[in-house]
């Protein structure tokens, strides 16, 4: 046998695997989305453009998650860029690892559990009944976008730490020591030096957490109470509560798109900025 | 600084205490710690419910741990010897399945299976003898564990082939220069030195498997999954029992992820 034809050998099992669970599946939902509902729920076959034509119907989901998607992602990176600072700059050899160990170590128990953990201190017994007890009554939390947003920068917040840590961690210590020999102020020194070569950790972890951002469920069917919802929840309700596949199919492809998007442009901003990327890093 | 950086582990750490702290709780309510019981534990582990789920959950993981790790290992090394339009295909394929949200994955899964389904189900009741009942596919484990497989694939290919790429082809060449046979050089020389990104990506792949609510929400049919429990638990109003069971899941995902990352830092080492 030749290499060649060992090597398509090797490939093709993970191939047919990808190409039959992932390629033909997205492919359905993209002919689907030209299709209409059947009178019983589900599909038949045509092609119109009325499924997309109806998407403002759904407008609700998209602003919920176009809203609070990025905010959420830029929480994230506001409170974790000190934290990964502190860890990457001002933290001794011996006790780097463990504390990043501590901060991957919430990302790694299931978000359903973490989630719902909000519940508690965001329900009535919780953080509003301390409230009261200090003198701040009627104060509502859960079921309202200020949950979710908590839930989803809470959920989030390590996978963000992580990449900028990365990059801050490469940081050559010597520029910091060189840029205030030259008398910089430690605040121009951090926008003139660090802030510049941690854009590749803060173009990753901000990608990473905005792509699984834009396609939330649990957090907002569990925080948002029916009342603040995502495209993934009008996407469970379609294809679940009302089995309108067409329609549900013409979301599913929006998102897309839209995160397409949103990421392309993002990555040529980066791009602009001169950036190389070390996604591998995270690996 | 200090004094931020210890705020934002309490804000980490706070609501997994939590959970673990009103696991222990006697009472019924979930909202009032009445004493210190460990009953909740005992009651999870006797609940036929939680028990079946749980079965299910490992079965699952393991299988689809196991063919994402052996697909993705071999994809991974038949990689290393390929250029051109396949490896820029199946790199397409690989981001795709990390980049499309779990939600359109478990949702694409789900219709392209019904709509399979309604075409074979139908043709297998028309060939089967009609005296017996005709077989009929449906959504249940046979569908989740192909979903798992497919997502936790990509993980083990990115994970073996950051390893596979760190290593020197030297070794492999000097096994072909000494006559060994392709198969020979792979099992003597490259599947040691993969062994522990393939050990540490199936260990992920169990724990992304085991933890994965959303995908397997679509796909699972009449199938009920740890997560799935917990999930609906949930809606029905939070007991400690729900707790006992995270705080239990929480304990042994992190005993898994650790041994990963031990058995991945291990192989980090340079072996002399």
């Amino acid at each position: 046998m030749t290499q060649r034809a060992r090597n398509w050998l090797l490939i093709a099992p993970a191939g047919a695997w990808l190409l039959v669970m992932l390629v033909v599946p997205l492919s359905i939902v993209f002919v689907f989305s030209f299709g209409e509902r059947a009178p019983s729920g589900g599909y038949v076959p045509a092609f119109t453009f009325e499924q997309y034509a109806n998407l403002p119907a759904r407008f609700t989901a998209f602003q919920n998650t176009l809203i609070l998607a990025p905010l959420g992602t830029l929480m994230a990176l506001l409170i974790a860029y000190p934290l990964a600072y502190q860890l990457a700059v001002r933290t001794s050899e011996k006790w780097k690892t463990l504390l990043l160990v501590l901060v991957i170590v919430p990302f790694w128990t299931s978000i359903l559990i973490r989630s719902y953990a909000w519940i508690f201190i965001l329900g009535g017994r919780g953080l509003p009944a301390l409230l009261e007890s200090i003198g701040i009554d009627d104060v509502r939390l859960i079921y309202t976008p200020f949950a979710v947003l908590v839930g989803i920068v809470y959920g989030y917040l390590p996978l963000m730490v992580f990449p900028v840590y990365v990059s801050l961690d490469r940081l050559d210590k010597r520029l910091l020591e060189a840029s205030s020999d030259l008398g910089a102020h430690p605040v121009t020194t951090f926008f003139k030096v660090t802030l510049p070569m941690s854009v590749s950790g803060i173009a990753t972890g901000c990608m990473l957490v905005f792509i699984l951002l834009m396609g939330e469920f649990l957090i907002p069917a569990l925080l948002g109470g029916g009342k603040v919802f995502f495209v993934g929840n009008a996407l469970v309700d379609l294809f679940l509560q009302s089995r309108n596949w067409a329609y549900g199919s013409a979301v599913a492809m929006m998102l897309i798109v839209i995160m397409l998007v949103t990421v392309t442009l993002y990555m040529r901003l980066i791009s602009k900025l001169n950036v190389q990327r070390d996604d591998a890093a995270l690996m | 600084m200090r004094i931020y950086a210890v705020f934002v582990y309490v804000f980490l750490y706070t609501p997994i205490a939590i959970i673990a702290l009103f696991s222990f709780s006697a009472g019924r309510s979930a909202s009032q710690f009445e004493g210190f019981s460990v009953q909740w534990y005992g009651r999870a582990l006797n609940n036929p419910f939680v028990m079946d789920a749980l079965g299910n959950s490992l079965l699952v993981a393991f299988i689809s741990a196991t063919l994402a790790s052996i697909l993705g290992t071999l994809a991974a090394v038949g990689l290393q010897g390929v250029r051109g339009p396949v490896r820029a295909f199946f790199d397409a394929l690989i981001y795709i399945a990390v980049m499309i949200p779990g939600i359109v994955i478990g949702i694409a899964t789900l219709i392209a299976l019904v709509t399979v389904f309604d075409v074979v189900n139908p043709w297998l009741a028309r060939m089967w003898p009609d005296d017996t009942t005709p077989p009929s596919l449906s959504m249940g484990m046979g569908s989740l564990i192909a979903a798992h497989t497919m997502f936790t694939l990509a993980l083990v290919v990115i994970i073996v082939r950051a390893r596979l790429s760190g290593l020197e082809g030297a070794l492999s060449e000097a096994s072909a220069d000494l006559y060994a046979t392709p198969f020979a050089t792979f099992r003597q020389i490259t599947l040691p030195l993969i062994a522990p990104a393939v050990l540490a990506g199936f260990l992920l792949s169990f724990t992304f498997s085991f933890d994965d609510f959303i995908i397997a929400f679509f796909v699972a049919g009449s199938e009920t999954t740890l997560p799935i429990y917990i999930f609906s638990s949930i809606r029905r109003g939070i007991t400690p029992e729900v707790n006992a069971i995270g705080t239990m899941v929480m304990i042994a995902s992190l005993v898994l992820l650790i041994i990963a990352q031990l058995i991945l830092r291990r192989g980090d080492k340079p072996r002399r």
